[in-house]
């Protein structure tokens, strides 16, 4: 439709120049992010999977205060938020978000040094209704606490 | 007799059992919306809405900075309140989509095949040029009250001929816009279908778009909204700025009139 | 081309709260479009938050990571003034970043 293009192509060109900008830019940083990504475990397709390539099945613990909607109205975004009650569980390193039914279940890890609050918040995809597990990691043990969502198809189709 | 009262029972049961699931599902969601705040990725849109009115294009290279949506040549802020209205330069009543499409073919020399040609993003787009104006245009009135104007007779008429369209049954399935939207307490599935015919259910549905659709990750139009309403009863396609969809949405603005505009709202 | 991130840092009771919306496809690879081709898989994998460029938070993502993704973090020490930036890689290797002040 002449000039009326959808967005998304007008965009690509403004990111290949400011990436290149950007790798030169962070480059220590990416060197240490590359090293520590946990790619087998993102690649894992079942919950057993995901927790063995995390290092095995987490204790449960009441330290981690896990926040999801009981019932999502679009599985495409379902809000997620993570405390951690540090009189329970301290030193937490990393937390990481598991949806249960999802084709790869391990959705996201969020790495804080001891500075900052273990606390996340974002929004993941629920394939279907099913678990979700938020996971710390505090001294090299795992421990968890599972929720269920619910997710509903929309109204009027799409 | 006998007969008779079983079957009122048997309405009262049924009326309570509705009544219950109903109260039972109604706010449902709550907690879900809470939880996703107020941070709308419609925002981005707005971003791209704002450089595309003034950015220069078309064969003339204007921008559309000296279209007028109502309130004078360039001026945005509170002119989606007051739409649909009555334009003397066109004889006729223009939505915020009737109207670009004029800006666009009148300051940018564009076609309007060019401007029809894919006016709402499809599948696995991120979004077309016209949904982002649109968002700005709304954004730029966020708050304000809805207030289309109701003083020319062709504005009046306009909305006459919404009604009628709203209560007209046709297609495949014998559908109106009133089957699913005349009465309160009727869901599709999860999803509590507003009343339109009411003040309330107007304003909450009219102020709200346009919106950011979570499941398709952009934001449509009230124009789509009406479109898309319209494939769901098996209809003909509703034409973008059509004298049909500026009917309809001044059916629905004038029911909601008074009610602060909030979009480009957040929805499933 | 418009702001990619939009982020807001502010100072809570002990810490600074940091919320940052991304403007991201998130294709998950599984989508098909309206001809019925796929999709390919397009996601943020790498995230940071950086406080006075020091990094606060480290995130790895997958593709079920929501659309336009979200992200809340808390951490601490931050003042008012203080430069916080978020940087994102996605597969394909392109990246944005964009900064605020808290406040």
């Amino acid at each position: 439709m002449g000039n009326l293009n959808p967005l998304g192509l007008t965009r690509r060109s403004f990111v290949a120049v400011t990436s290149v900008l950007f790798v030169v830019a962070a480059l220590p940083q990416k060197i240490w992010a590359a090293a520590l990504r946990p790619e087998t475990a993102f690649q894992t397709t079942t919950l057993e999977a995901t927790f063995e390539a995390l290092g095995g099945v987490p204790k449960v613990s009441d330290g981690i205060v896990f926040s999801t909607p009981d019932i999502a109205e679009n599985g495409a975004v379902v809000p997620v938020r993570i405390e951690i009650d540090t009189s329970v569980l301290s030193d937490v390193s990393k937390i990481y978000v598991i949806v249960e039914k999802n084709p790869n279940p391990l959705a996201a890890v969020f790495q804080v040094p001891p500075n900052t609050q273990p606390y996340a918040e974002t929004r993941v995809k629920v394939a279907q209704t099913g678990n979700l597990y938020a996971v710390a990691e505090a001294n090299g043990q795992l421990y968890m606490m599972q929720r269920e969502t619910k997710v509903t198809l929309g109204g009027c189709g799409g | 007799m006998h007969k008779g009262f079983i079957r009122g029972i048997s309405a009262v049961l049924i009326g309570l059992w509705s009544a219950m699931l109903f109260s039972e599902t109604e706010g449902v969601f709550d907690e879900y919306r809470a939880m996703l705040g107020d941070d709308n990725p419609a925002i981005f849109v707005i971003f791209d809405g704002e450089e595309i009115w003034f950015t220069p294009a078309g064969p003339k290279s204007a921008s559309l900075e000296q279209c007028d949506l109502g309130l004078g040549p360039g001026v945005v802020e509170g002119a989606y309140a007051q739409l649909p209205r009555y334009f003397a330069d066109v004889d006729r009543v223009q939505d915020v989509e009737a109207r670009l499409e004029h800006c666009m073919t009148q300051l940018q020399g564009l076609t309007p095949a060019e401007v029809h040609g894919k006016p709402y993003s499809l599948r696995g787009d991120l979004g077309t040029e016209l949904e982002a104006l649109v968002a700005w245009i709304a954004d730029q009135s966020s708050g304000l009250a809805i207030a289309p104007m109701q003083a020319h007779a062709k504005e009046r008429a306009t909305y006459e001929l919404g009604e009628r369209l709203f209560y007209y049954r046709a297609g495949p399935h014998d559908f109106s816009c009133a089957t699913c939207h005349e009465q309160g307490g009727r869901r599709i599935r999860l999803q509590t279908l507003p009343n339109l015919t009411t003040y309330q259910g107007a304003a909450e549905a009219y102020s709200s778009w346009p919106a950011y659709r979570i499941s398709q990750g952009i934001v449509r139009t009230m124009g789509w909204r009406m479109r898309d309403c319209m494939r769901q009863q098996r209809m003909p396609e509703l034409v973008m700025g059509s004298e049909a969809t500026v009917a309809l949405q001044t059916y629905l603005a004038v029911n909601g009139a008074g009610a602060p505009m909030a979009a480009p709202g957040l929805k499933r | 081309m418009a702001s990619r991130i939009r982020i807001r840092a502010q100072l809570k009771d002990d810490y600074c709260e940091v919320k940052a919306l991304m403007r991201h496809p998130m294709e998950t690879g599984m989508r098909k479009d309206q001809s019925g081709a796929a999709i390919p898989a397009n996601f943020i994998e790498d995230i940071q938050v950086l406080h006075n460029d020091v990094v606060v938070v480290q995130a790895y993502w997958g593709a079920a990571v929501s659309a336009n993704p979200f992200l809340g973090v808390r951490f601490k020490g931050g003042a008012q003034g203080d430069v916080v930036k978020v940087v994102w890689r996605d597969n394909h290797g392109d990246s944005g970043s964009g900064e605020t002040t808290i406040r």
